[in-house]
C-alpha cells in the first residue's frame, strides 16, 4: 500500500505544479475564444529569450491573444524542438512563431503547419524555407558594422582587434562576424583583425580564447564579442589577467548585468543592443495580422538596434531594451 | 526461464518474489495508464482533448529514439554497470551514417549498417575499458561519452550534414511503410514500429539466450559466476557491445528523423534513457530488470514530457516534475526491495 501512497505523491506533485504555474502559463486552450499563438523559441533560460517572452506576453495581453512560449533546454536540442512543434500542432494554434535551431531539419514538421493552414512567423535567426510569412529579427550585419565603426573611431583607425563570436553555424553568428569584419576591413584598413574565433557563447571558453589571443598578440588593443557569453568571456579574461584597461577598447553585444556594470565602470566602451522585447512583441503583431487574414507581408521585419555606452545607457530608449 | 547449471542466478527466487515482480510490472503499467488519464482530465478541464490519435503518434515518435537507447542500457544496468555514453555514441553513429551516405556515396542500407556498427565499436571500446582494463563503468563510459562527442564535432567540422539526395531515408523511417492507417490521414510511423521490433529482439536476447542468462548472472553475483567458470570479462564486453549496437540503431533513426546528422546533439539523452530504465523497475544494483518495464518506463518519461507541454505547464515546472517522478520511481523500487528482504 506504500506504493500506492507514493503514486499518490507523484500525482500530487504533478498537481502542485499545475497550481504553481497557473500564472506563468495561462491555462488556455485552442478552444478558448482568444486566439492561441504558439511560440517555439531556441531556448528559454537565457535572459535574452526571457526578454523575447516578456515582449510577446505583453503584446498578447494588449491584443487579447494567448501565447505559450517555450524552447528546448539547450541550443543543440534539435530533436526535442521538433517534439515541441508536434505537440503545439496538436493543439491547433491560430498561429506559430518559430525560431529554428536547424531550419532544414525542421522542414517536414513545418510543412505540417502549412498543410494545416496555420500561419508561421519566423523570428530571430530566420527559417530557411518559404513557409514563414515573414521573419522578425535584428539586422545583425548592420548592427555588427556599427560596432566596427565605434571601434575604428575609438582606435583612431589603427591597431589590432580580437574578434570572438559564439558560433559559425547559426545565422546570427555568421552575420555578426561578417558585419564586423567586412566593415572594419573596408573602412579601417589599418586595423588588423585577429580571428574571428568561436567560443560557443560560453563564458569560460571565450575567456580562454581571449587569453590565447593576447598571448599570441601582445599588441592587441581592442576586442569585439559577438554575444552576451562571448563578451563576458573577454571581460573575465581582462579582469583575471589584471590588464591595463585604459589600453584596451572592448565592445560587446546585448546586455546582461555583467556588461551593464562594465560599461558603467568604463571597462567596456559600449555594446550593440538588440531589441528582444521588440522581437517578441513584433512576432505577436505579425501573427495577429495573419490570423486576421492579411496575406502579404514584408520579407523581414527589422526590430532595430541601439548603441549603449556610458553616455547613452541611461537614456529611456536604451533602458527599455536592456535586460539584466 | 532455464538456468545454466551451477549458476546461482535465480536459484533464490521464490514464488512470492515472482509475484512481486509481476505486481511491479503491473504497477508501472498502471502508473502509465493513470498518467494518461490524469492528462486527459486536465486537458478536458482546459477545454481540449489529450486522448487523440495525433497525440498518440507524437508521443510514439518522441519516445522512439530514447526508448531504443534505454533497451541497450537495460542490459548494462542489469549487470550492475552503467553506460553514460549512449547519447553521444548515438550522435557519432548518426554522423558516420551521414558520412557513409553523403561523402562516400554508399547506398542507404550500407549507411545504416555503418551507423549501427559504429555504435557496436564504441560499445566494444567501453567493454574493453571496463572488463579488460578494469576501469569503473561510470568513468570508462564518461570518457567514451566525451570521446564520441568530440569526434562527432571533429568529423563534421561542427556543422550538420544533410541528406538532400536521399529523401527515401527520411520518408522510410518517418512514413507508414506497412500502411497501418487508423484515423484517415494518420498512421503509425515506422520509427515506432522499429522501436517495438527492437524491444522484441531485446526481450528475446535477455530472456531466451545464454547472453541474457549471463547478463543476470553478472548482476546477481559476479564472483559466483566467475567461480562457476563463466568467462566474466568476455560476457561483460558483449553486453556493452549490445548496448552500443542499440545506440547505433538509435543514431540511424535520429539521422533519418532529422534528415541530417546533428553533431552537437545527443548529450543528455543518456540521462533520459537511464531514467526510463529505472522507472521501468530495473534495479541500479543489478541482477533484475525487464525489457517490458523499460519500454513502459520510456513511455512514462515521454507521456509526462509531452503531456505537461500539451496542458501548457511552464517549462521550469516541467523539469521539476520530471525529476520528482524519477525520485518517486526509485523510492518505490526501494520499498519493494525492503519488503522482499
Amino acid at each position: 500500500m506504500k506504493r500506492l501512497l507514493s503514486l499518490a505523491a507523484v500525482a500530487m506533485l504533478a498537481g502542485a505544479c499545475s497550481s504553481g504555474s497557473g500564472t506563468a502559463a495561462p491555462a488556455s486552450a485552442p478552444a478558448a475564444t482568444k486566439p492561441y499563438i504558439s511560440i517555439v523559441s531556441k531556448g528559454f533560460q537565457h535572459q535574452f529569450w526571457q526578454a523575447v517572452k516578456k515582449g510577446a506576453e505583453d503584446e498578447a495581453t494588449k491584443e487579447s491573444a494567448t501565447v505559450n512560449f517555450m524552447g528546448p533546454n539547450t541550443e543543440s536540442d534539435v530533436q526535442p524542438q521538433m517534439d515541441m512543434l508536434n505537440a503545439e500542432l496538436a493543439k491547433k494554434p491560430a498561429a506559430l512563431c518559430f525560431a529554428a535551431l536547424d531550419s532544414k531539419a525542421a522542414g517536414p514538421t513545418l510543412q505540417k503547419f502549412a498543410d494545416a493552414k496555420i500561419p508561421v512567423v519566423a523570428f530571430d535567426s530566420g527559417v530557411d524555407s518559404t513557409i514563414p510569412l515573414t521573419t522578425v529579427a535584428t539586422d545583425n550585419v548592420a548592427a555588427a558594422a556599427l560596432a566596427a565603426d565605434k571601434m575604428g573611431d575609438k582606435l583612431g583607425g589603427k591597431g589590432k582587434v580580437g574578434v570572438i563570436i559564439h558560433d559559425q553555424t547559426s545565422r546570427t553568428g555568421i552575420d555578426r562576424a561578417k558585419g564586423f569584419v567586412d566593415e572594419m576591413t573596408k573602412k579601417y584598413p589599418n586595423i588588423k583583425i585577429v580571428g574571428p574565433q568561436y567560443g560557443g557563447g560560453d563564458l569560460a571558453k571565450s575567456a580562454d580564447i581571449a587569453k590565447a589571443m593576447l598571448a599570441a598578440n601582445a599588441d592587441i588593443n581592442g576586442f569585439f564579442g559577438g554575444n552576451e557569453g562571448s563578451i563576458g568571456g573577454v571581460l573575465n579574461a581582462v579582469t583575471e589577467l589584471h590588464l591595463d584597461q585604459t589600453k584596451l577598447t572592448i565592445i560587446g553585444y546585448d546586455s546582461g548585468q555583467k556588461q551593464i556594470d562594465a560599461i558603467n565602470s568604463g571597462l567596456e566602451l559600449g555594446a550593440v543592443q538588440q531589441n528582444p522585447i521588440g522581437i517578441g512583441a513584433k512576432c505577436v503583431v505579425e501573427a495577429m495580422l495573419a490570423i486576421k487574414g492579411q496575406t502579404t507581408f514584408d520579407k523581414v521585419v527589422d526590430t532595430g538596434f541601439l548603441w549603449a555606452d556610458k553616455t547613452t545607457i541611461n537614456n529611456a530608449d536604451v533602458q527599455a531594451v536592456l535586460y539584466k | 526461464m532455464s538456468t545454466a547449471p551451477g549458476l546461482p542466478i535465480r536459484a533464490g527466487r521464490s514464488g512470492a518474489v515472482i509475484r512481486a515482480d509481476f505486481f511491479q510490472r503491473f504497477l508501472a503499467f498502471g502508473a502509465l495508464i493513470a498518467l494518461i488519464l490524469f492528462f486527459q482530465v486536465w486537458s478536458m478541464a482546459i477545454g481540449t482533448n489529450f486522448l487523440t490519435f495525433e497525440n498518440f503518434v507524437n508521443i510514439l515518435v518522441a519516445t522512439a529514439v530514447v526508448g531504443i537507447l534505454a533497451l541497450g542500457e537495460t542490459f548494462v544496468i542489469i549487470t550492475g554497470g552503467i553506460d553514460l555514453s549512449v547519447g553521444t555514441v548515438m550522435t557519432i553513429s548518426m554522423v558516420m551514417t551521414a558520412v557513409a551516405i553523403t561523402s562516400q556515396h554508399l547506398p542507404v542500407p550500407v549507411g545504416i549498417l555503418v551507423g549501427v556498427f559504429t555504435g557496436g565499436l564504441l560499445g566494444l571500446a567501453n567493454g574493453v575499458l571496463i572488463a579488460r582494463l578494469r576501469i569503473a563503468p561510470f568513468i570508462a563510459t564518461l570518457g567514451i561519452l566525451n570521446v564520441a562527442r568530440g569526434l562527432s564535432l571533429v568529423i563534421t567540422q561542427t556543422r550538420p550534414i544533410y541528406f538532400p539526395d536521399n529523401p527515401e531515408f527520411q520518408s522510410g523511417v518517418m512514413g507508414n511503410l506497412f500502411g497501418l492507417k487508423f484515423s484517415g490521414e494518420f498512421g503509425i510511423p515506422n520509427i515506432a514500429i522499429i522501436m517495438f521490433g527492437a524491444a522484441i529482439v531485446a526481450a528475446f536476447v535477455l530472456g531466451k539466450t545464454a547472453l541474457g542468462r549471463y547478463t543476470f548472472a553478472l548482476g546477481s553475483n559476479e564472483e559466483a559466476a566467475r567461480l562457476s567458470g563463466v568467462n566474466v570479462a568476455n560476457w561483460k564486453m558483449l553486453v556493452y557491445v549490445v548496448c552500443g549496437l542499440f545506440a547505433g540503431l538509435a543514431g540511424v533513426l535520429s539521422a533519418a528523423r532529422l534528415g541530417s546528422a546533428q553533431p552537437a546533439t545527443g548529450f543528455g539523452y543518456e540521462l533520459s534513457a537511464i531514467s526510463a530504465v529505472v522507472i521501468g523497475g530495473t534495479s541500479l544494483s543489478g541482477g533484475e530488470g525487464t525489457i517490458l518495464g523499460t519500454i513502459i518506463g520510456a513511455f512514462i518519461v515521454y507521456v509526462l514530457t509531452y503531456g505537461l507541454q500539451f496542458v501548457n505547464v511552464a517549462q521550469e515546472w516541467q523539469i521539476v516534475v520530471t525529476g520528482g517522478v524519477l525520485i518517486a520511481a526509485v523510492y518505490i523500487d526501494n520499498l519493494r526491495r525492503r519488503q522482499r528482504a
